[in-house]
């Protein structure tokens, strides 16, 4: 009896101890960027969308998302620039940069909206749980069962993309693309996006591999793209990659610094807590100092004087 | 004879005027409690995609949690540094940090979308997220807080706890037991609460400080530096003693107490150190960075961050500087709080004025919903620590004699 109730308490100290010991070790060093080698992105090529929203519409089918106030094969929406939002996904928004075609009329731009599944993204390394990871094919996934609805992920996105149930009393999500992460998981999958668009403008594949389709592009034509791969360098790189042939700032798209934003805090946390090694310093000092100033709180002997004096006030 | 009595229980009227206007703040925050757990989130706020974070992030918690400051640069001057002049403040700022930090949490139970998932992240580690740390500081921080209340209770209920109305002697025993069993050990063992919790402090101040970090983009210039979590550090420790004479000095008005500027007065010469810390680093930063083009640019933001700077820091500075002003009750009281409103305005500038996210329709202001839920938040805080120091040995001050 007694045997059995000191091995338990072994078993549940040693399964503590190295639950404790895991989250330790993972706590030590700065994370490097989490994105597999092999890792998947989609390719749009804006010179060649023509603006049918049926992305829009496949998106909303493959997530079984509300249907739109406007269907689908409206071209009305196109008007004003919209966002992804928790409704939808993906958006195509359309602008006119001043371009004029040979019969002086003015050529539209087509711009597909969605979340760029960042190399080293800002919302998982926000997010206070791990509900939002850096899967090894590329998609930034959402765990709904982890998630307790801090909105943290939305304050660190630097493209604004994920978006809330906002009128959900109690089990809101945060909702974004989800890089179709259930069709690409199988083999031959593709996002719904890609697998709809009838003028191949997004062309699903490794990333390395669209990284270097989307440069023979340019190069092969430089008069049809300026030299721009949005999303190859912008913060630390996406798995969404973008060409043009109109600069991306007159298309909606931010100039965004190179450098990924968890490099700097994750630095900062790690520098800090690696091994706990500053607030165990911290407590070191303060002792020190208690022992030196304030002897009696750590001793709880009174000199003679004090002892007098709290006799006197009691 | 010590020139200040031991803490004793307040003996005054309960229910003033301002206290029955606290219970109908409380009363019109809970209902649209009620509204945010049965519409959500976007039923009573302005909360959207593009302004994630209100008020209740920005006041409740940073705020909160800043001007709870009071109790850990207390304990350290007092406990740590042996300054047993200033053990009168003590109590009163561990109760305000106390319940300040139950009414962060109380804030952030609100906010959140899933409010019963709210114990996740003591089990899902994110050791990369700043907000992961700062939640794991404020949840043992505020157990460090209880533990540390406790022989407050425990002198207060050492024979037994009498309950109003008829005896139940065994429930009032065994909690009076309890009580004296926990005194017993934590008498030995509190200089290590004592400590952990000045740890703490540092921890998450500085760690609510480095959340927006991850953010560069979006939080405006002035704002955004490296050291922002330094900044927060250090302003949280310059607002401690401001604190404690903002609300010693409302609390003995309120209740006709002594008003105790023999401790108030020399307490904020300190002040004139830390605060000349945190505006020094902070004018430093804005030169090396080279930020002051957006002082007058007429933006909002950069108004909001003049305003900080002069009437929170630069001015209160300079007045403290002033020996008269630390003797006067009324000026002492001003100069504290225009420290107060600064670190606070910082907060806010912080996590909502200076927060541009990219494609935002309109810019965030908060709505009725969200400010009577704060409101009532900050009312319940007040209203119960007004029932703490009646019916606790918190403060020391003695009610002022009748006067013919």
């Amino acid at each position: 009896m007694d045997i059995t109730r000191r091995s338990f308490l072994g078993v549940a100290a040693a399964g503590l101890g190295s639950a404790v010991a895991g989250n330790a070790a993972k706590a030590r060093g700065a994370t490097p960027p989490k994105h597999a080698p092999d890792a998947y992105g989609c390719l749009v090529d804006l010179t060649l969308c023509v603006g049918c929203r049926k992305c829009e519409l496949a998106c909303n089918q493959v997530n079984q998302l509300p249907e739109p106030d406007t269907p689908f094969d409206d071209p009305r929406p196109l008007d004003t620039p919209r966002r992804p939002d928790e409704k939808a996904y993906t958006v195509v928004n359309r602008y006119f940069t001043g371009r004029l075609d040979e019969r002086n009329a003015l050529i539209p731009t087509y711009v597909k909206v969605q979340c760029m599944h960042c190399q080293d993204p800002a919302c998982a390394s926000a997010c206070i749980v791990g509900a939002l990871t850096k899967k090894e094919n590329g998609a930034v996934h959402y765990d709904v069962s982890k998630c307790i609805g801090c909105r943290y992920c939305m304050i660190a996105c630097p493209f604004q993309i994920p978006a809330y149930d906002y009128f959900d009393p109690l089990t809101p999500e945060v909702r974004k693309c989800t890089f179709c992460f259930e069709r690409i998981s199988k083999e031959g999958g593709r996002p719904g996006c890609a697998d709809i668009c009838p003028v191949e403008a997004i062309t699903f594949g490794k990333r390395a591999d669209i990284l270097a389709l989307a440069r023979e592009r340019i190069t092969a034509d430089p008069g049809r793209y300026i030299d721009h791969i949005y999303g190859e360098k912008e913060v630390g790189g996406t798995s969404w990659l973008y060409i043009s042939r109109e600069p991306f700032h007159k298309l909606g798209f931010l100039k965004l610094p190179h450098e990924a934003p968890p490099r700097l805090t994750e630095t900062i946390q790690h520098g800090i807590f690696a091994y706990l090694w500053a607030p165990i310093a911290l407590f070191g000092v303060l002792t020190a100092a208690m022992w030196g100033l304030n002897r009696k709180q750590i001793t709880g002997e009174e000199s003679p004087d004090q002892s007098e004096n709290k006799e006197d006030a009691s | 004879m010590s020139a200040h009595a031991k803490p004793a229980p307040v003996d005054a009227p309960f229910w003033t005027p301002g206290v029955i206007l606290l219970a109908c703040l409380m009363a019109t925050g809970f209902l649209f409690v009620v509204g945010r757990f049965t519409g959500g989130l976007g039923a009573v706020s302005n909360l959207s995609q593009t302004s994630p974070w209100g008020i209740w992030i920005g006041v409740d918690v940073a705020t909160g949690v800043a001007l709870a400051a009071g109790g850990f640069t207390t304990a350290a001057l007092a406990h740590i540094f042996g300054r047993e002049h200033y053990e009168a403040v003590t109590r009163p700022a561990l109760l305000t940090a106390m319940l300040g930090y139950t009414f962060v949490s109380l804030g952030l139970f609100i906010d959140i979308g899933r409010s019963w998932a709210i114990w996740k992240p003591i089990f899902y580690w994110q050791t990369n997220s700043v907000l992961f740390e700062v939640a794991m500081c404020v949840v043992i921080y505020l157990h460090v807080l209880y533990i540390e209340f406790i022989p407050i209770l425990a002198e207060r209920f050492r024979q037994g706890v009498t309950f109003p109305g008829r005896r139940l002697w065994v429930l009032e025993d065994v909690i009076g037991g309890i009580l004296n069993f926990l005194d017993r050990i934590l008498d030995k063992i509190m200089w290590v609460f004592i400590i952990l919790g000045v740890v703490l402090s540092c921890m998450h101040q500085s760690g609510l400080g480095s959340l927006l970090l991850i953010a560069p983009t979006k939080l405006h210039p002035l704002w955004y530096t490296p050291l922002l979590p330094l900044l927060f550090l250090l302003s949280a420790i310059a607002v401690g003693y401001p604190m404690v004479v903002f609300e010693t000095t409302l609390t003995t008005k309120a209740m006709k107490l002594k008003d105790e500027m023999d401790i108030l007065g020399p307490l904020t010469r300190f002040t004139i150190i830390l605060l000349g810390i945190y505006l020094a680093v902070k004018l430093g930063d804005m030169a090396h960075r080279g930020t002051y083009v957006y002082l007058c640019d007429g933006s909002v933001q950069g108004k909001a961050f003049l305003v900080e700077v002069f009437f929170g820091v630069i001015v209160p500075w300079c007045m403290l500087l002033l020996p008269g002003v630390r003797r006067s009750r009324g000026w002492l009281f001003a100069a504290s709080a225009l420290v107060v409103c600064g670190v606070a305005l910082n907060r806010v500038n912080v996590f909502l004025v200076g927060f541009q996210a990219p494609y935002a329709q309109q810019s965030y202001f908060p709505s009725v919903g969200e400010l009577a839920i704060t409101i009532g938040l900050i009312s319940t805080l007040i209203f119960i620590y007004r029932i703490c120091v009646k019916y606790l040995p918190v403060l020391s001050a003695r009610r002022l004699e009748v006067s013919s």
